[in-house]
């Protein structure tokens, strides 16, 4: 087995830092107690300042004013993790939390789908620095001493026992997870890598250390087994990002709505699944919150169009009052199935599927303003359409010619300008269910010649309704 | 040359021609369009042999329910029947499933678009756009010159056929649409009034009333 190490130096920072509109702002995360509070991450722009991670605050704002700061919140880096791991998932079936900032997955078995891995590693690289995280990966024999060669390393793939051996001999006393005590005192015996505490006979080691320090160095070097907790995806996706000002407008929403869907999208690709109905949940400072669903007709996961969908109702929606935070949740995820496509298609290479097309379409024009025609076996007109959705082929009653087009509410037309061709034809049903109509249809001519299709109700005086067109 | 076929006796006439020497000056054959209207007198009146593909063709009537589903109704039966998508956007009545069944178009490729009159036209342009569409038909109410090149620079764009269905009295304003044929009732006949790629046939075309 191969163990890839991906360890993850600014996780709470990153995490905070894309959702941020503006990257090249001075940042820092605050930690400490109320009496003495303390820098505990700082980005690039806040270093530029001069501060620098441990100050306390009241020096930094001594050296420099204007860097925002945040609290750093130990959950919220712990929430990072889970969905990192969720998009980690997608390439591993063995993907452990073991280490904190860290995700440990097994590659060995998934070379095979993702490609060598320098590949798969290019790969890695890429959506991590998509979603907006700084990282250092590591391929070792076992995951312990993946982690540890983390430490020093990025970029090191190291694929056998002998080479990890070799490996770990060069790597400093204190960087290879020993206690602080135990790692001081090889320090103070002069033993200053790894290699020259190999050497000593194992004899002394173990009478000289607790038994943990040779089992730890046992499975760095592989040869004792280590049992990790393997990571399982839940089984619906919450996610909540709180904005640090009041949003008015639905522009200044897209940043935040995009990175919760590109999550999204990460997470379902993890999953293998879709999604067929999310909610977005817009909080206000008062009063209860928007709650804006967004259905789709078939399971989709893919970035841009859910963002568009997502985006088309946004656009739509009337706030009360000024937006604080945006939720996401999503609890319905049906499993994905990718739409069938040609191999050698006749459309251009820009065509956009229908089911896409018709999202789209939906999700600006409204629920119901995409349909589809289905017969319905009735005499009556106005029966005999259904809206469809589906594509059943309806029942089909063969008689007299009907006309192409039907008018949604009938017209009474003057005799004096018509013409009668034809009729009549007595259509008398719908005794049964209240819509009892009784009425003498003819084909009608207009004085432009126009053809129609009118209808006298028997019994009655009145004149020609209009109900359709020969057109 | 013609000299020494004269020197060498007499040749018929058929190896000759087989010999390809001699251009032949009217070929007889037609082209086939690649999207016949279904009314063999249109096809022979247009310079494609049908509507031009990938283009906005303008339907010209008096009024809506003048005759223009017959018009429509063999193309559109021919692309539902090869699977292709038609929308309608934004349709002045409901279609009647029994008539259009009738008329040999499979319903199930048949969706119908409800809009406003300003979201049509985005929808239009969409669903040329996207290229998923056989034929899209629409009816624009009150449009301009750029609305309706957007139209056809959006049909280009999917290799879509676009239909749009307008009143007679837009014929005198001028139109970026490959195709215009007006539909007269009295009597019953077409009017190609614009055609790209050759000249507008100058008598009008009988249009049989079966439909």
């Amino acid at each position: 087995m191969l163990w890839a190490c991906v360890l993850l130096p600014q996780l709470a920072l990153d995490g905070v830092m894309r959702r941020r509109t503006d990257p090249d702002e001075p940042l820092v995360l605050l930690s400490g107690s109320a009496q003495r509070r303390i820098l505990q991450a700082i980005n690039p722009a806040a270093r530029a300042l001069g501060l620098r991670p441990g100050q306390s605050l009241t020096a930094a704002q001594a050296l420099a004013r204007n860097f925002a700061s945040v609290e750093y919140d130990p959950a919220e880096a712990e929430r990072m993790h889970r969905l990192l791991a969720a998009w980690a998932y997608r390439f591993s079936s063995q993907v452990s939390l073991k280490y904190p900032r860290v995700l440990l997955m097994e590659i060995e078995s998934s070379l095979g789908l993702f490609g060598p891995w320098p590949v798969f590693e290019a790969r890695l690289r890429a959506e991590l620095t998509a979603l907006g995280f700084s990282h250092r990966i590591v391929v070792a024999p076992n995951p312990v001493a993946a982690r540890m060669l983390a430490n020093v390393h990025d970029g090191l793939a190291v694929t056998c026992a002998d080479s990890l051996q070799q490996a770990l001999e060069n790597m400093p006393i204190e960087r290879i997870g020993l206690s602080r005590e135990v790692a001081t005192a090889f320090l103070h015996m002069g033993l200053r890598q790894l290699r020259q505490v190999l050497a000593l006979p194992r004899a002394t080691l173990a009478r000289r250390f607790p038994a943990q320090v040779l089992q730890h160095l046992d499975t760095l070097l592989g040869r004792r087994p280590v049992a990790l907790d393997c990571y399982l995806p839940p089984d619906f996706f919450d996610v909540r990002i709180e904005l640090n000002f009041d949003v008015e407008s639905h522009q200044a929403l897209l940043f935040p709505l995009k990175r919760l869907i590109s999550d999204l999208a990460a997470f379902l690709a993890g999953r293998d699944s879709g999604v067929q109905r999310f909610v977005l949940y817009l909080e206000h400072v008062q009063g209860p919150d928007t709650v804006m669903p967004v259905g789709l007709l078939s399971a989709e996961r893919e970035v841009a169009m859910l963002f568009e969908l997502a985006r088309g109702r946004l656009e739509q929606i009337q706030v009360p009052s000024p937006v604080r935070a945006v939720r996401l949740l999503a609890r319905d995820l049906p499993t994905f199935v990718p739409a069938h496509r040609e191999l050698f298609d006749e459309r251009p290479q820009q065509a956009l599927p229908w089911e896409q097309l018709r999202e789209r379409l939906r999700a600006r024009l409204g629920d119901d303003s995409v349909n589809g025609l289905r017969a319905h076996a009735d005499h009556r007109p106005e029966c005999a359409w259904q809206a469809a959705s589906d594509s059943k082929p309806g029942a089909l009653l063969l008689d007299s010619p009907r006309p192409g087009w039907l008018l949604a509410e009938p017209l009474s037309v003057h005799e004096s300008s018509t013409r009668i061709l034809a009729g009549p034809e007595r259509i008398e049903s719908g005794w049964w269910d209240g819509g009892d109509v009784r009425r003498d249809y003819y084909l009608i001519e207009t004085r432009t010649g126009q053809r129609g299709w009118a209808y006298r109700t028997v019994g009655e005086d009145g004149g020609l309704l209009l109900q359709g067109w020969f057109a | 040359m013609m000299a020494a076929v004269a020197l060498s006796g007499p040749v018929s006439l058929d190896a000759l021609l087989d010999e390809r020497r001699v251009w032949k000056g009217r070929s007889t054959a037609r082209p086939v369009g690649l999207q016949p209207t279904g009314h063999d007198a249109l096809d022979a009146a247009l310079p494609a042999g049908g509507w031009p593909a990938a283009a906005l063709t303008e339907i010209l009537l008096a009024a809506n329910g003048s005759a223009e589903l017959r018009l429509l109704w063999p193309t559109l039966a021919r692309l539902a029947d090869s699977g292709e998508r038609i929308v309608l956007i934004a349709p002045p009545y409901l279609p009647y499933p029994q008539a259009w069944q009738a008329a040999g178009v499979d319903l199930r490729c048949l969706s119908i678009v409800q809009a406003s009159e300003r979201d049509a036209l985005w929808a239009a342009e969409q669903c040329l756009r996207s290229g998923s569409c056989g034929a899209v038909v629409c009816w624009p109410q009150r449009v301009d010159d750029r609305a309706l090149r957007r139209l056809q620079v959006a049909a280009e764009t999917g290799q879509t056929l676009a239909f749009a269905c307008r009143s007679l009295q837009a014929a005198a304003n001028p139109s970026p649409a490959a195709l215009r044929v007006a539909i007269d009732l009295r009597p019953l006949q077409l009017r190609v009034l614009k055609c790209r790629g050759g000249l507008a046939p100058p008598a009008p075309i009988p249009f049989s009333a079966q439909g």
